[in-house]
């Protein structure tokens, strides 16, 4: 099939291809009307989606080579080259189909709920080029073009939580993603000028060929300390994924983004956008397996957040909120597979995770299109009756999240909890607790909102009860879709990615590190084989984690459908400690005082005391009062005789010629 | 037979001739003088770009020269000629001249023909100070390029004009005279003003000293450099739109350009010595100015302190090269800092420049500068909106834009000098995006503020047609800044050669 020979066609087309949809429907938008701006998005999107599983297969099983190439010079001086290229590899391509395809999806799904929404093509040319942006990021075969990616994603995430523009809460959670983004990506960017400087390139394959050499070496950052060269880079380029993928203390603005719409929430703070950071480190495993004190660091953030974030989702009553900070404790998941060296982990957690919680903030936006816009969950209840489709879905995707033995999730977050359990590094037995206790918090909650949305007593008003109604096919469409993956993804894939040699070598391990390797020794065969070993381990031999989930399913079952009054007794009993939790820890009330307040005192101190009171009040008024004073003394001088002004300048002449002579006699 | 032109001749005398015609032709027949006005400023745009087309962006000797003697006895001459430094700096102003011709289109009231005359001038003026290689002819164009600069704030300018233009004049008059100084006295050693043979001259450390502080005074004010930058707000709130554009895209350029042509070249042993002393000036501009512009109320403030903040980058550029080299001991990193600094002058010149025709637009409909007098201007303004959101961003320093270019060359180029000065720096990532953004949300996001804001009419065919042409510059030099580097390149490499040339005891 000569399909195949001209893939840097293909690979161009599937960036390309959303960016000209975008702009079609961006600028044009008024020209082609509603159905034309869909039209084109999803027409473009699609033929990224089809491109990219072909891609996928060249590579997987068609023995393709692994592209990696510059596009174009983006700048040149002296022997440093900056360019633009695309490194297609095993890693890459995975993250390309999860995101077209998760993108497509949501494309399809936007015409049934923005239907009425005056921004429609706005919305569709956003969406597309945040579907480009992603692309270009995870493409990237350099730290420049990474960089770029990185921003635009922000960029576009930016524009989309504010997509309703007049709701004060929207764009006061845009500018505050957009903020807590930048601190992450200050301390991306000043990684990537380490990189430059010890490295000399921003090529990913040249940086990672000369890293061993470099793993030993020692930078003075303080006074005379030295410290791990690779542990400074690594950690600076871990903030920036902290950043995006919203790590505990920058996780502030991810459950504010829910003010954007629903398909967002989807498409880029569950799906997509916020796996940036998690597939960044694993691209960097090269430099990452250099730094334990790096891995350590990650090990601990991720657990951190996996846990306490996770504690959050119990007491939250919006539906999305609950699913937004499920989408942090599971980011946190990643996190700590990352720094327990599951690279491979953690890119299958992201891949199932992708698929089950786009289908829940889906089915979620199904249920508020149902409810006119009510997200609050206490007016909700009894909902399976009237939304059958959203209702089973969601169950899909619920199940898969708390890793129900045989779904995705189970497959991914178990892999992710034995890999830690192996880890040898000093952090790894508190990441390993955290995340233990993680399961059950998060079949509590995930169950918590399954039960409070669709079974129950009826609680919403009469008005919404009279329209309650499945939503239209465009919108459940997507979601049996989803559903689908959600279920068998993780079987099929599960056996090739944590043990077999699915990334080949894009993800390297050190070997003392190397604890799926370890794991892999007892599983053995075909995909099915392995999938069946784990299932027998994960349910029979060793079945913790199963019943962690299982006992939080069913204490969900006692406190909302059993004894619904008792939630309400345990708040008020526990009344500090749910204020507590009820408060984000307090992060928000802290970062509004300190940082945002403490930020603009300063910017008042130095304006008022710096410029106006000592620059402009003492110096320059200061120097313009004495200039009044002098020539208040020169104006006496001033009579209006002429003799006078000619005295004067006889007087300046003899000076000028005084001047002259006693200058030119110098120069002789 | 176009080389064979004197190209940089017509691109001075030309707009300073026609602004002449443009005074003499008045204003009895306004839509005539405007079209005459905007054909001469095209006229000069388009004959530029023949500078980028017969460029050789092999070497760093002057090009386009043209020579004649002018006072033989002082042996002053009037000596032109461009290289890597200057070419991007002309096209800029011939540049943003045509489009602060059209912006004052319609908004210009009284006295129609001298306000386009003063900016004819001017820009033939601007061209002349950055294409001058004989120093008393780059101060005669220095010293001249002001006064329609202060007619036009004087003129033309907010309720404060005039305490604005004084502080503007005491300012600039201050440096330059001691600018003036310097030369009088390098032209008392070698008995020449040519600028070429002023960078060979040899001169002992104590005089290079005084000679760069004499040259400090003048460049720091226009840049302008924190202590000495407070003339900037009060410049750009009382001026029109047109000279804030101007004042921002290319006047604040005059003092970087002064910093390569002549303090960095011919005193490299106090550049050096002073070098430190530069950097913590570059980054407090950068850091606490970043803070200052947080608090503004009035959006030209705010874009002119942002102005100064981003200009910190420049000198950061500037005079980081030293530690760099002193650090790695290689070349290479330092010409880098440089070439950052360069493309942040110019890019900062769409920028700003977009951005003040920005709060030029809403002024002409609202006559208000004040933040809390906008708000929801989305509704009404959907396009200006988008506009002004894409130099928003730039402004951040978002990838993709021009903006980003010089930030990040500088940022990485400072890192190989020292990690806190890279630090330092790297907070205008937070500080520039927290204010312009915060500015953005005021005035553009939310709902309808005030019956202003209702009644506002969206941008027109020739605001859009302004903007574009800022958005198509900003994205081109974002996407594909190689072109501007490489003609920029063997200029700054021959520069900082000459930086690391001690002069001291040859």
């Amino acid at each position: 099939m000569n399909l195949f020979e001209n893939m840097e066609t293909i690979y161009l087309t599937i960036v390309l291809a959303p960016l000209i949809g975008s702009i079609i429907a961006g600028m044009g938008g008024k020209l082609i009307g509603r159905n034309g701006a869909h039209r084109v998005t999803i027409l473009a999107v699609g033929i990224s989606s089809i491109l990219s599983l072909i891609a996928y297969y060249n590579i997987f099983y068609n023995g393709g080579e692994i592209y990696n190439a510059t596009i174009y010079t983006w700048l040149n001086s002296g022997n440093l080259h900056f360019e633009i290229g695309f490194l297609v590899d095993q890693l890459s391509v995975t993250m390309m189909v999860v995101v077209t395809f998760v993108s497509w999806m949501i494309h399809i799904y936007t015409i049934g709920y923005m239907h009425d929404d005056p921004g429609y093509q706005r919305f569709f040319s956003y969406i597309s080029l945040f579907t480009f942006s992603m692309l270009m990021l995870v493409m990237a075969n350099n730290f420049l073009q990474l960089f770029f990616g990185w921003e635009a994603v922000g960029l576009v995430s930016y524009l989309l939580i504010g997509f309703w523009y007049k709701r004060e809460s929207a764009i006061f959670a845009n500018m505050k993603a957009f903020l807590v983004n930048r601190i992450g990506d200050f301390g991306f960017l000043l990684g990537i000028a380490a990189v430059l400087m010890h490295f000399q390139s921003m090529d990913y394959i040249e940086v990672f060929e000369q890293a061993p050499a470099l793993a030993e070496a020692t930078v003075n950052i303080w006074g005379d300390e030295s410290w791990s060269l690779m542990s400074v880079i690594c950690i600076c380029l871990f903030i920036g994924a902290m950043g995006k993928s919203a790590q505990v203390p920058l996780h502030v603005w991810l459950p504010d983004s829910m003010e954007g719409p629903t398909p967002i929430s989807a498409l880029i703070h569950a799906a997509t956008m916020v796996t940036a950071g998690i597939f960044m480190v694993s691209r960097m495993s090269p430099l990452f397996e250099l730094s334990e004190t790096a891995l350590n660091f990650i090990l601990i953030i991720g657990a951190t957040t996996a846990f306490f974030m996770g504690l959050l989702g119990l007491v939250q009553n919006d539906i999305k909120r609950v699913i937004a900070y499920s989408t942090l404790s599971q980011l946190g998941y990643m996190t700590v597979a990352l720094g327990a060296s599951a690279y491979a982990a953690s890119m299958f957690h992201l891949t199932t995770h992708a698929f089950f919680k786009a289908l829940l903030f889906l089915a979620a936006g199904s249920v508020i299109i149902a409810m006119h816009h009510e997200q609050d969950m206490r007016k909700m209840g009894g909902l399976y009756k009237y939304l059958p489709i959203t209702w089973i879905t969601c169950f899909v995707g619920a199940i898969a999240l708390i890793g129900f033995p045989g779904t995705a999730g189970f497959f991914s977050k178990d892999a992710i909890i034995e890999a830690v359990h192996l880890s040898t590094l000093p952090a790894a037995g508190y990441a390993y607790y955290a995340v233990l206790s993680g399961v059950f918090i998060t079949a509590l909650y995930t169950f918590r909102l399954f039960f409070m949305t669709f079974h129950g007593e009826e609680r919403m008003d009469k008005h919404v009860w009279e329209h309650l109604h499945e939503s239209p096919w465009v919108v459940t469409f997507p979601l049996v879709v989803l559903a689908i993956p959600s279920l068998i993804i993780g079987a099929w894939l599960g056996g090739p990615m944590l043990f077999g040699d699915y990334f080949a070598g894009t993800i390297q391990v050190a070997e003392s590190h190397n604890v799926l390797q370890e794991m892999g020794h007892h599983y053995h065969g075909e995909w099915y084989a392995v999938a069946w070993q784990f299932f027998v381990h994960g349910v029979f031999k060793n079945p913790v984690v199963v019943l962690l989930a299982l006992s939080g399913v069913f204490t969900a079952w006692l406190l909302y459908i059993k004894f619904p009054d008792v939630p309400e007794k345990i708040a008020t009993s526990l009344g500090p400690i749910y204020r507590i939790l009820e408060n984000n820890y307090g992060f928000d009330a802290f970062n509004q005082k300190v940082f945002a307040g403490g930020t603009k005192a300063i910017g008042k101190l130095l304006w008022q005391i710096g410029d106006v009171k000592l620059i402009d009040g003492l110096i320059v008024n200061g120097s313009a009062l004495s200039v009044r004073w002098f020539s208040g003394v020169i104006r006496q001088i001033q009579t209006g005789y002429l003799y006078h002004y000619a005295f004067a300048m006889i007087l300046g002449l003899l000076f000028l010629l005084a001047t002259f002579v006693v200058f030119v006699y110098k120069l002789i | 037979m176009l080389a064979e032109l004197p190209i940089l001749s017509l691109l001075i005398w030309g707009p300073v001739l026609g602004g002449v015609w443009v005074l003499y032709a008045g204003d009895r027949q306004e839509e005539t003088v405007k079209t005459l006005a905007l054909m001469i400023s095209v006229v000069t745009f388009l004959l530029s770009t023949l500078l980028y087309k017969d460029f050789d962006i092999t070497t760093h000797e002057m090009q386009f020269v043209e020579f004649a003697y002018w006072i033989e006895a002082f042996n002053i001459n009037y000596y032109l000629g461009i290289d890597g430094i200057a070419m991007p700096l002309i096209i800029l102003t011939t540049f943003i001249t045509v489009l602060v011709i059209l912006a004052g289109w319609e908004v210009i009231e009284k006295r129609i023909s001298q306000y386009l005359a003063a900016f004819l001038i001017m820009e033939g003026l601007m061209i002349g100070v950055f294409s001058a290689v004989d120093a008393m002819l780059f101060y005669v164009f220095w010293e001249a390029m002001l006064i329609p600069m202060f007619l036009i704030i004087g003129i033309w300018g907010g309720p404060r004009r005039v305490y604005a233009t004084i502080k503007f004049f005491l300012y600039t008059f201050l440096g330059s005279v001691f600018m003036l100084v310097a030369f009088l006295y390098l032209y008392s050693q070698s008995g020449t003003f040519n600028i070429l043979e002023l960078q060979d001259l040899p001169l002992e450390a104590g005089v290079q000293k005084l000679i760069f502080i004499a040259f400090l005074l003048a460049f720091a004010v226009k840049i302008p450099m924190w202590p000495v930058h407070t003339w900037l707000p009060d410049a750009h709130v009382e001026a029109p739109t047109g000279g804030s554009v101007i004042l921002a895209a290319i006047m604040l350029k005059l003092g970087g350009y002064g910093f390569l042509r002549f303090s960095l070249p011919i005193t490299p042993d106090a550049s050096l010595y002073f070098d430190t002393a530069m950097i913590v000036l570059s980054l407090i501009a950068i850091v606490y100015i970043g803070f200052v512009a947080l608090v503004q109320q009035d959006m030209k403030k705010l874009i002119a302190y942002s102005s100064i903040s981003h200009m910190g980058f420049v000198t950061l550029g500037f005079f980081i090269g030293f530690s760099i080299y002193a650090a790695t001991g290689s070349t290479e990193g330092a010409v880098f800092g440089l070439e950052g600094a360069m493309i942040q002058m110019i890019s900062h010149g769409f920028i700003s420049g977009a951005l003040f025709l920005c709060v030029g637009i809403m002024y002409d409909r609202v006559h208000s500068r004040e933040i809390k007098d906008y708000g929801g201007v989305v509704n009404t303004m959907p396009h200006f909106a988008a506009f002004m959101m894409l130099f928003a961003m730039a402004n951040a320093g978002l990838p993709g834009t021009s903006g980003f270019v010089g930030e990040f060359v500088v940022i990485v180029s400072a890192y190989q000098a020292n990690f806190w000065i890279a630090f330092l720096a790297a907070l205008t990532l937070i500080l520039g995006a927290a204010y312009t953004l915060w500015m953005y949300k005021r005035v553009i996001f939310g709902e309808v503020a005030n019956d202003n804001v209702k009644h506002l009419k969206d941008i027109n065919s020739r605001e859009t047609f302004i903007l574009s042409m800022l958005v198509i510059v900003v994205l081109v030099f974002g996407i594909y800044p190689a072109p501007l580097f490489d003609a920029m390149h063997p200029t700054l490499e021959h520069l900082f050669g000459q930086m690391l040339q001690s002069k001291v005891g040859q």
